[in-house]
């Protein structure tokens, strides 16, 4: 009986609705959390996994021994190498392709990596216009490694201490 | 070892370079992985590759392979052990022919000659023109105007579908015996290697005639020399006495005319020895020094010795097979000894078994080139390097109606109407009997190059084309399982020579050789990587010294300073109307009337027989 008319009181009142909008008012007013994404952006984690890069040494000379481990480990298979003999003896890769449409984006390939090769950069913002547009091949990979090759070794170096 | 610390090196010693026909193993062998292959090196990861087990087409040992793929791409050819037949050893043949399966010249399309052009048509068109061809053929000059040739180192499948087409057709004219040009040995059973390929290494003597065994016979070679570093006494007759890397007793070194002589010789020795009557036919033959001490050792009665006459392929393609054998067969039973064959091919036995062979009435190889027919089947078969007397059969081919050419590689265009690309041993699921009589079956490991398709099944279904009975296979088992059906292959193996008790000997019938006039015998040899059609275009083969002094004629000391010639002279060499010019080299270890010029090489192409004169000018 006494429940009855408490609750009677309560929706009378329409208190449960002003709690309600109190919290609304409260989010109404207070600083905003939503980023305008072109113009603003989150701040990513050294260790973010977004587009690959192939690196090369400071000397111009391709860090990628064509190990094949990277195509070994993928989960998703997403990795193709063919390798050959250069002419300097050393082993290096023919054909080196991620099909991104594939990738899982689980960086096992830059973890497994012994010479620090095949990165996963902070770039995620890309995209391909056909099917075939996201199957980077070595050349694409290559260029992209020498195109942001400052954010990779800042971002390797601010990883290092934790690694 | 060069260089010191972290600049040591392992290299050949300076200068040298490892020349074995039995290198690859050193891969295999090496702990640490620091020996490479180096066709294989860089190209793919252990991890990646699937292994399948396969069998090698290129000797009579039939080595087991494990192929290891990568997609559709053979990667590399490992060894897989089998203590019966290679141990864990193979030739470098087996291991490295790999190389071929992706040439180049590959055949991927069959292709028909029109107005002497070459197109590339498809299945149906190749094959209708084939079925109507040959009908044409057998309808204007006889079925006995076709002949069918295959090369011996074609599967038990491919081979008995072969001797089942031509019959059908109507042919007796059928046969593998390439190189050989001896036929009046009319053997109903197959020559075998007479014991076990493990017995080899447990023989106590043994007498090799007419076998390289080192190029011939890489497996076998090392057998051999297991047996002879245990104290066997081998014993070797050719043509030269070049290091055969085993420990040998005796040496017979003859031109090849005179093996007979020098097999009597040991014939007649061994009678002398032991009392027993000395065949007549042999009477009047001397025995060297050599022969004399072969007979003893042979002759010496012991309790349960091992002994062994094994004859090459030398003796088998020479012209007079039939005495050698019988000779050999003579000293075999004399001294108990097991004969042997080392077989030429892979599947030597298994096309004596499935009899690919002429029966009454059909003509054998040679005499099929001897007397053109109006068409030519060719299995694999190329004319230039397969045949006992290439000239003779180029041109047997060249006036020929037609010819049609089952083949894995572009070759034979010139005298061919219709080439069908035929399968690999990759590619293909196939049996070969190896020289002991093992069946060993596999099945192929990639998918066929292009539109090339296994051998039986072209002749499956061109067998259908035309309309014969006993066609409807759907498998490569159920091919077998027909050939194979009722033969006993433990009865049908036997070495006994029909014409063993005859003994007659061509001694006086023998033209002399005129020497003196820069005539000169030939020594019988296939070069080793040039043998069958995948070693002459595996790379790596061909870069080795071995394949690059086979397109090179040796010539004895004494001929060689006579005129005048520096290593690498090029000189004419004549045989019959051909002529060739090669580069010479010196080579003190052939007879005075020898000459050395391997055969199934570009330049030996051009040559007739391999057994006969030569003539040497200088260029």
């Amino acid at each position: 009986m006494l429940t009855a008319i408490k609750n009677f009181f309560k929706s009378f009142f329409l208190i449960e609705l002003f709690r309600g909008m109190a919290l609304t008012g409260r989010y109404a007013f207070a600083r905003k959390i939503t980023v305008q994404f072109p113009e603003e952006k989150t701040p990513l984690s050294p260790r973010f996994r977004g587009l690959h890069a192939l690196r090369r040494y400071p000397n111009g000379e391709e860090r990628c021994i064509a190990c094949k481990l990277c195509e070994a480990v993928c989960p998703a298979l997403a990795i193709t190498i063919e390798s050959e003999l250069r002419e300097d003896n050393t082993r290096r890769t023919t054909r080196y392709d991620i099909d991104l449409t594939k990738c899982i984006y689980c960086g096992l390939c830059e973890e497994s990596c012994p010479v620090d090769s095949i990165v996963e950069t902070q770039i995620l913002e890309y995209h391909g216009e056909k099917r075939g547009d996201l199957y980077f091949t070595k050349d694409m990979l290559l260029a992209v490694g020498d195109r942001y090759e400052a954010q990779i070794a800042e971002t390797k170096a601010a990883d290092a201490p934790y690694r | 070892m060069l260089g010191r610390g972290e600049h040591a090196e392992i290299t050949a010693f300076v200068g040298q370079t490892v020349n074995s026909e039995l290198s690859g193993n050193m891969i295999d062998l090496c702990p640490v992985g620091a020996l490479t292959s180096k066709p294989f090196r860089y190209s793919a990861r252990t991890w990646e590759l699937s292994r399948r087990k396969s069998i090698s087409p290129h000797d009579s040992v039939g080595a087991n392979l494990m192929v290891q793929v990568k997609g559709h791409r053979v990667m590399r050819v490992l060894p897989f052990e089998n203590e019966a037949i290679n141990e864990c050893w193979l030739s470098d043949k087996d291991r490295f022919s790999y190389e071929a399966l992706n040439s180049s010249e590959r055949l991927t399309k069959p292709m028909i000659k029109q107005d002497g052009q070459w197109h590339e048509v498809d299945w149906h068109t190749a094959l209708a023109y084939v079925t109507q061809g040959l009908s044409k053929i057998k309808q204007s000059h006889g079925a006995a105007s076709i002949g069918a040739l295959a090369s011996p180192h074609s599967t038990v499948e491919e081979l008995h579908l072969w001797q089942q087409l031509a019959r059908g057709i109507g042919t007796e004219n059928i046969d593998f015996r390439l190189r050989q040009s001896d036929f009046s040995e009319t053997l109903p059973t197959a020559p075998w290697l007479g014991m076990p390929i493990a017995a080899l290494s447990n023989l106590d003597s043994a007498l090799v005639v007419g076998a390289l065994l080192c190029s011939d016979h890489p497996l076998f070679a090392a057998r051999l020399r297991q047996a002879a570093k245990a104290g066997a006494q081998i014993h070797l007759l050719h043509a030269i006495d070049d290091d055969a890397l085993i420990p040998t007793a005796q040496r017979l070194v003859a031109a090849p005319s005179a093996w007979l002589e020098e097999l009597a010789g040991v014939a007649v020795a061994l009678a002398q020895a032991s009392n027993l009557a000395v065949p007549k036919a042999f009477n009047g033959v001397t025995p060297s020094a050599a022969a004399r001490k072969i007979a003893t050792q042979l002759g010496l009665p012991q309790l349960g010795a091992q002994r062994a006459i094994l004859l090459g392929n030398a003796v088998v393609q020479h012209p007079d097979f039939s005495l050698l054998y019988a000779a050999a067969q003579w000293i075999a039973r004399h001294t108990g000894a097991t004969l042997g064959f080392l077989t030429e091919a892979a599947n030597t036995i298994g096309a004596h078994l499935v009899g690919a062979v002429p029966r009454a009435g059909g003509l054998s190889a040679a005499e099929m080139f001897k007397q053109p027919r109006k068409a030519y089947l060719l299995f694999n078969v190329e004319a230039e390097y397969d045949t006992a007397n290439p000239a003779q059969a180029c041109a047997a081919l060249a006036q020929a109606e037609m010819v049609v050419s089952l083949s894995t590689f572009k070759h034979g265009l010139e005298y061919a109407d219709v080439v069908l690309p035929v399968a690999a041993f990759t590619e293909t699921a196939g049996t070969l009997i190896n020289a002991q009589g093992t069946v060993q079956s596999f099945n192929g490991v990639v998918q066929a190059l292009g539109e090339a398709r296994p051998g039986w099944k072209i002749l499956t279904v061109l067998g259908q084309l035309l309309e014969l009975p006993g066609f409807a296979y759907e498998t490569a088992e159920a091919v077998r399982a027909t050939a194979l059906e009722g033969i006993e292959i433990t009865a049908r193996l036997s070495n006994c020579s029909q014409s063993a008790p005859s003994l007659k000997l061509k001694l006086s019938d023998r033209p002399a050789l005129q020497t003196g006039d820069m005539v000169l015998e030939r020594l019988p040899e296939v070069s080793i990587y040039h043998a069958d059609p995948l070693v002459r275009r595996a790379e790596s083969l061909q870069l080795t010294r071995t394949a690059q002094a086979a397109s090179r004629v040796s010539l004895p000391a004494k001929l060689f300073d006579q005129l005048g010639l520096v290593a690498g002279d090029a000189v004419r060499v004549r045989q019959g109307e051909s002529v060739v010019t090669m580069p010479a080299v010196r080579d003190a270890r052939l007879p005075e009337t020898v000459a050395r010029v391997p055969a199934a090489t570009h330049a030996s192409a051009q040559l007739g027989s391999l057994f006969g004169e030569l003539r040497i000018e200088k260029a």
